[in-house]
């Protein structure tokens, strides 16, 4: 599913966070945001699931839309956006009171859905397959998900998050909290993914950006208390290789951030 | 906890009195030797409090297991008197934790999870400022205005609800039952509940409600995905706190309900069944000695068993962290 993104600005309450993104993503690719803390990348990324709205008093103008349907268009219930666009967070954060096999279905039986047993084994199966995780877990799926490492962890959120089939799915700096191994494996997992979801990850790594997506967006901000907005938009290569805008070479070569 | 402290202290307060010893200011050491000083005094002195009164209890009490049949209050011996109390004690209790418990979670949720923060707050004040009323107070309005405003639900429920040994019975005219106790008992323990399941509701980690918002969870299954499973044991501690403050409210039951000592589950009659509080204050004034030690002796039996109600919360409370 494609995202539309056009003149949009992100508020808390009085303080504008973010100003003025204008973007497309394409369909099943990988899309990474870069950009030094504090420029709004990851508030960008939460307007795409409506979870900015988590926090009181936030507000967005402009048009987001996803597969061509206005996600902030009246009558649309942010509980149906996040069904849809699925969200993996910096800290791996499974349910601490459920078993792992729970932790997988846990979307699934939301809205008080019955599901058949078999068809719940499948499922969970799938996800888990899905996350490359099914082989170390499939022998204790009664056990707590907060069992297994940070790295696993994470991936059974991954599992989570796909056992919805949503149609998009977004990564908050999915690899901040691991360890080399544990990225390289998620990242591996994102390469797969890619071929059935549209990703759109935040990165403070601006190698892993390289690695893993196929466009990247270089958000920054002017100075301290200003707006982030969006500096360049373009395919990975030519970001990392030719960019167009002087900051984003800045950026990328080290010369801040 | 409590030697780790007293360490902490004890090096500072030592620290400072070799600084002084060099020509540094000692001001601070004495400060610091007397208020370690009142603190543990505060501390001992609790406890001696507590051990007195057990011993009281134990001293005064203990005769109260056997004398002359008739201060019995008619039930023939210690234990025919003292189990239907007891029954009657827990009963209570528990019909007012029924009504609570569904209430207090209701509104600590409301106060953490639902209203904007300028509405929370003043309910949470309010909440909390119900806890200031005395229970005299309570008793009061339970007696005069809430009992008479109840009698036509007593009605209700002895007509339509017979079929429950609760309700099956004919209705008292005043509406001084323990069905009206229950009520004011409710409401007397509501603040307790609800001030310590809003601060366990508050305190679960955002990370957790993200999780479950992410997948698409509304408000409500979002408090049921990580709200409740995180706050378990927090609620279980503040029902049996709420639980021991109604083992122990006297005023309400004794000024509200008509009393009788019996084992009955029948709430809405003349003659309820009486707690072990209520039986105390309603009896002590015109006792002998020997009448005396048994209402004492109740009263030990009391206190033994909400000691065991606590140890038994926090025994709770304690397997659901280890987890």
């Amino acid at each position: 599913m494609s995202i539309s993104v056009k003149d949009a600005s992100i508020f808390y309450g009085d303080f504008k966070a973010v100003e003025d993104v204008t973007m497309s993503i394409k369909p099943k690719s990988v899309t990474a945001f870069i950009g030094p803390s504090g420029c709004g990348k990851s508030t960008f990324l939460r307007t795409l699931n409506r979870m900015h709205e988590v926090i009181p008093g936030a507000y967005v103008e402009g048009k987001i839309s996803i597969a061509g349907q206005d996600i902030y268009g009246s009558g649309v219930d942010p509980v149906a956006v996040r069904r849809k666009v699925g969200m993996v967070f910096q800290r791996p954060n499974p349910f601490p009171t459920m078993s792992i096999y729970d932790n997988v279905l846990a979307g699934n039986r939301l809205n008080s859905k019955r599901i058949k047993k078999a068809e719940a084994d499948e499922i969970v199966e799938d996800a888990l397959r899905g996350a490359n995780l099914w082989n170390e877990v499939k022998d204790r799926l009664g056990k707590p998900g907060m069992g297994l490492s940070g790295g696993q962890q994470q991936r059974l959120c991954i599992a989570r998050a796909i056992a919805v089939q949503p149609e998009v799915l977004l990564m908050d700096e999915p690899c901040s909290a691991l360890d080399p191994i544990s990225t390289a494996a998620i990242e591996d997992l994102i390469h797969e993914l890619k071929s059935d979801y549209t990703i759109v990850i935040v990165t403070h790594n601006m190698q892993q950006a390289a690695r893993v997506s196929d466009e990247t967006g270089f958000f920054n901000l002017k100075a301290a208390g200003q707006p982030g907005h969006l500096v360049e938009f373009n395919p990975t290569k030519q970001m990392f290789t030719n960019p167009d805008n002087p900051d984003t070479e800045a950026y990328i070569s080290g010369r801040f951030g | 906890m409590v030697a780790v402290r007293d360490e902490a202290v004890g090096e500072a307060a030592d620290g400072s009195v070799a600084g002084a010893a060099v020509g540094i200011s000692g001001r601070g050491s004495v400060g610091d030797i007397v208020f370690r000083g009142f603190a543990v005094a505060a501390a001992a002195l609790i406890l001696v409090a507590l051990a007195a009164v057990f011993i009281f209890l134990g001293i005064e009490g203990i005769p109260g297991f056997d004398v002359d049949e008739q201060h019995y209050a008619g039930q023939g011996s210690f234990l025919g008197l003292v189990v239907p109390l007891l029954f009657a004690t827990m009963y209570a209790a528990v019909l007012a934790l029924i009504i609570a418990v569904p209430f207090s979670v209701a509104i600590a949720l409301f106060i953490s999870h639902y209203a904007p923060r300028r509405i929370a707050v003043p309910v949470a004040y309010v909440i909390d400022l119900l806890a200031a009323v005395p229970s005299v107070v309570f008793g009061l309005w339970g007696a005069v205005a809430l009992g008479p405003y109840l009698v036509p639900a007593h009605g209700w429920l002895a007509e339509n609800l017979a079929w429950l040994p609760f309700f099956d019975g004919q209705p008292s005219g005043n509406g001084r039952t323990l069905f009206t106790a229950a009520i004011v008992l409710a409401v007397m323990i509501l603040p307790i509940i609800t001030s310590i399941c809003r601060e366990v509701f508050a305190q679960t980690p955002r990370l957790h409600e993200e999780a479950a918002l992410a997948l698409g969870a509304t408000r409500w299954e979002m408090v049921r995905y990580a709200v409740f499973p995180y706050a378990r044991s927090g609620m279980v501690s503040a029902v049996m706190l709420g639980l021991g403050r109604a083992l122990g409210e006297t005023m309400a039951i004794a000024m509200i309900a008509s009393p009788k000592v019996v084992v009955s589950l029948f709430v809405i009659g003349t003659q309820n069944p009486q707690t072990i509080a209520a039986h105390i204050a309603q009896g002590y004034k015109e006792s002998t000695p020997d009448r005396l030690s048994v209402l004492i002796a109740t009263g030990l039996v009391l206190f033994a068993f909400t000691f065991l109600v606590n140890a038994l919360a926090r025994w709770i409370v304690a397997r659901g962290r280890a987890k």
